[in-house]
């Protein structure tokens, strides 16, 4: 079901009650298409505070295997929070070229 | 052991309730149910009944705590009548379409305005398209068996849908009947445990609920009406189930005296009764008329209503409710455009009475076979007749 | 699915989002983020009741959903009751043997709308009854998913599309109700407010109220910069200054007693706050004033609770 475009979804297809089954298959669908900017992280002044992570509405900052954090641009929608919530100026929003 | 005892029909639904073992009622108290709940708050307290009994504060958080409760998969049972049916209206289309299984009582009950507290059907008839599987009943024993049925049928996996079991207001409510109390153990056979096939459950998330777009609103519809259509088979396995069992047959669409019936008078509802003692009156002084009883109002029961009148010129319809500013009662609305298609089809006359508890005697209701066929043979300047009114 | 965690100072913060990503929530609300930070502090063991509104609709288009966790809505203001059943249902089901006796938070989540307004008899039911279950308000001030309408939510002065400010009219004309003093006035064991501009005092509230035995309610300050007007990166920082201005106070009142969470010894000007906002953009010195010393009149009356407490 999460593979299926919703057009191509029958009656049949449909569960009781048109009960969805499977958890966070909207995880599916590419907010990041809505952003007319994108944050750029400078790690070199990060300290890993953590508080993109904590403050980003999507929860696509995500921590990185060496503890820095980096954000998933397939859902980022650019509200910018991280940007100006950053206490080391580490990200700056920059525009998405069309 | 099973056991016959006088009791009143409220009481009764309690003593169903408790040989299914409920897990969650969820009601509020209105005129005529009261003694229903009253009778199951009572045996909660006493602990006959283990279950929770959620007093809420309105009719419309009774149905939503049902549907609560019957999500995390608990067998689920509430009561109600009237205004009270009304209130949680727009809760009912979301109980049928997210296919939780309840089971709900009504005692019918006549709507405001006027204030009415007396029995009739048009609480019912403005339920019609709620997509609930809907049964009427015509003495306390029925009752108590279809409430039994009522859970059987709408657990059942095939179904998984909510149930209305419709008892008249104070004509059947709060009559004292001979009832057979069925034993525990026969029950228990006859009824397996509630089995909800996704309940919420943090082992296997599940969301419900969704919100449909254009795009997929029509898919979700369809399947439901496919569902609701489809689950009439398993409501006459059940009660199959329950005649081989208990001895007591019930079917959608039910015959008395129509073999070579004629004209044929129809109702449903405790007033059944009361129409077969004029029937028999009728015959006894020579008439060709018989009685047709819907007990399945949803999904409503084509093939055998077309099956029942085949042979008959006249049907006459006995509503006890109007549909205001319609053409015909809702059940002669339903009746003629069942039978609209047929090569063959009988005259349908229209007789509305027994309006917010008024009674309808042996003699109200051979005057008003009367009165139909008369409508049948000279036509009638009215769609249709309401009988008994002070002119 | 392992879990892991994030360190601040001595907390820890799950990895895991139970509202998944790829949500249909507004650029930069700042309710998506409070609720996805309430649930990692709930885990996975919770079974949520939504009513319609904003988080419903950006949460679950048929036929995906964005929940991780079992998840129910039905209509708009029937939540606590919902919630009622299911905490009845896994109650008795526990008694009976057909549950485990393992603790599962029953969460019911409603706006503003759905608590105040068209919810609040379902929970003032609720509450009566003593159901053991968290009842979460989600206040963005009106009604935002259906286009910015007034609720009883929406405070003085904010316009709004049903009471917009015009010629002729300030946009809301009450005062804000007391929605978290009506909780209370149920004698409930816990309520708390909370912004996601404290992030961790937010958390730790959503869990408190999980774990206590009976109902809690927990009212969450959402900004919204669709419906508020603002910029959509000052969602935080409008947040903490409706804190240090005393506007949206900080307090938890357990069994009875007032605690200040956060107080702020000299609270700033509320004209910090309602500047940034385009809804109060029309406001006038003395309508600025106006709500100047009413929030002083709140926030007086709540430290004086709060020394009561103390007592």
């Amino acid at each position: 079901m999460a593979a299926k475009k919703e057009t191509d979804v029958t009656w049949k297809d449909l569960e009781i009650g048109s009960i969805v089954v499977e958890p966070g298959s909207a995880e599916q669908y590419a907010t990041g298409g809505w952003r007319s900017q994108r944050p750029v992280y400078d790690n070199s002044k990060c300290n890993k505070c953590g508080l993109c992570f904590i403050y980003c509405p999507e929860g696509c900052i995500r921590p990185q295997e060496d503890g820095y954090y980096k954000p998933d641009l397939f859902y980022c929608k650019g509200c910018g929070i991280c940007a100006e919530e950053c206490p080391k100026d580490v990200i700056t929003m920059v525009e998405e070229e069309e | 052991m099973a056991k016959r005892v006088g009791m009143e029909v409220s009481l009764a639904i309690g003593e169903a309730a408790t040989l299914a073992d409920v897990d969650v009622v969820a009601a509020y108290p209105i005129t005529p149910q009261t003694h229903i709940v009253e009778h199951l708050a009572e045996l909660v307290a006493n602990g006959d009944l283990d279950a929770s009994y959620i007093p809420v504060e309105s009719e419309h958080s009774a149905m939503s705590a049902c549907l609560g409760a019957a999500a995390v998969g608990a067998r689920t049972f509430t009561a109600t009548a009237g205004q009270g049916l009304e209130l949680m209206h727009e809760v009912l289309f979301v109980a049928s379409s997210m296919q939780l299984p309840v089971v709900m009582t009504v005692a019918n009950r006549a709507l405001s305005a006027p204030l009415s507290v007396w029995g009739d059907h048009s609480d019912v008839m403005a339920a019609r398209d709620t997509g609930w599987i809907q049964i009427f009943t015509e003495n306390g024993q029925e009752v108590f068996d279809n409430v039994l049925c009522a859970f059987r049928i709408g657990e059942d996996r095939r179904v998984l849908l909510p149930v209305m079991v419709h008892l008249d207001g104070f004509h059947l409510s709060h009559m004292i009947e001979p009832i057979l109390i069925e034993e525990k153990e026969k029950v228990d056979k006859f009824l397996p445990k509630n089995d909800y096939p996704l309940p919420l459950d943090p082992d296997k998330p599940v969301s419900m609920g969704t919100f449909a777009p254009p795009v997929i609103y029509s898919e979700a519809k369809k399947a439901q009406e496919v569902n609701l259509a489809a689950s009439k088979d398993v409501v006459v396995e059940c009660w199959e189930e329950f005649y081989k069992m208990f001895g007591r047959r019930y079917q959608p669409v039910e015959s008395y005296r129509t073999e070579d019936a004629g004209v044929l008078l129809m109702t449903m509802g405790s007033y059944s009764e009361t129409a077969m003692a004029a029937i028999d009156k009728l015959r006894d002084a020579g008439q060709s008329v018989g009685l047709v009883r819907l007990r399945l109002w949803r999904p409503f029961p084509t093939k055998e209503l077309r099956r029942a009148v085949k042979n008959a010129e006249t049907i006459i319809v006995f509503d006890r409710a109007l549909s205001l500013g319609g053409q015909a009662g809702p059940v002669c609305s339903e009746v003629r455009s069942t039978l609209y298609g047929e090569a063959q089809k009988p005259k349908v006359v229209n007789i509305i009475g027994g309006l917010g508890g008024r009674d309808v005697t042996v003699a109200g209701f051979e005057e008003i076979v009367r009165k139909g066929v008369a409508m049948a043979e000279k036509g009638s300047d009215q769609e249709f007749e309401i009988y008994g009114v002070r002119e | 699915m392992s879990e892991n965690y994030i360190k601040f100072g001595k907390r820890q913060v799950t990895t895991e989002e139970y509202l998944a990503p790829g949500h249909r929530a507004c650029i930069g609300c700042g309710e998506a983020l409070a609720m996805r930070l309430a649930f990692k502090a709930l885990g996975p063991d919770s079974i949520v009741v939504c009513a319609t509104g904003c988080m419903e609709i950006i949460s679950s288009q048929l036929p995906w959903t964005s929940w991780r966790v079992p998840w129910i809505h039905t209509i708009f203001e029937n939540t606590a009751a919902v919630a009622s059943g299911i905490e009845a249902g896994l109650k008795i089901m526990k008694q009976k043997g057909r549950k485990p006796d393992k603790k599962i938070n029953v969460v019911a989540n409603a706006g503003d709308g759905g608590t105040s307004d068209i919810g609040l008899q379902a929970l003032s039911g609720a509450l009566e009854r003593g159901h053991d279950f968290l009842y979460i308000c989600w206040d963005n001030e009106a009604y935002m998913n259906t286009g910015i309408q007034r609720s009883s939510a929406t405070p003085y002065g904010a316009s709004t599309t049903t009471a917009p400010a015009g010629k002729r009219s300030i946009g809301q004309v009450t005062w804000k109700k007391n929605m978290p003093a009506i909780a209370a006035a149920h004698n409930i064991p816990y309520v708390a407010t909370a912004c996601p501009s404290y992030p961790f005092d937010l958390m730790e509230k959503v869990a408190k109220g999980a774990a206590i035995d009976g109902p809690a309610y927990v009212h969450i300050f959402s900004v919204c910069p669709t419906g508020w007007r603002c910029p959509t990166d000052q969602t935080i920082e409008i947040g903490r200054l409706a804190v240090q201005t005393g506007v949206f106070p900080l307090y938890e009142i357990e069994d009875g007693k007032y605690k200040l969470n956060v107080n702020v010894a000299k609270r700033k000007p509320v004209e910090e706050y309602l500047k940034p906002q385009g809804r109060f953009r029309h406001l006038s010195e003395k309508d600025i004033k106006y709500i100047q010393d009413r929030v002083d009149k709140e926030y007086t009356g709540l430290v004086e609770k709060v020394e009561r407490g103390k007592k």
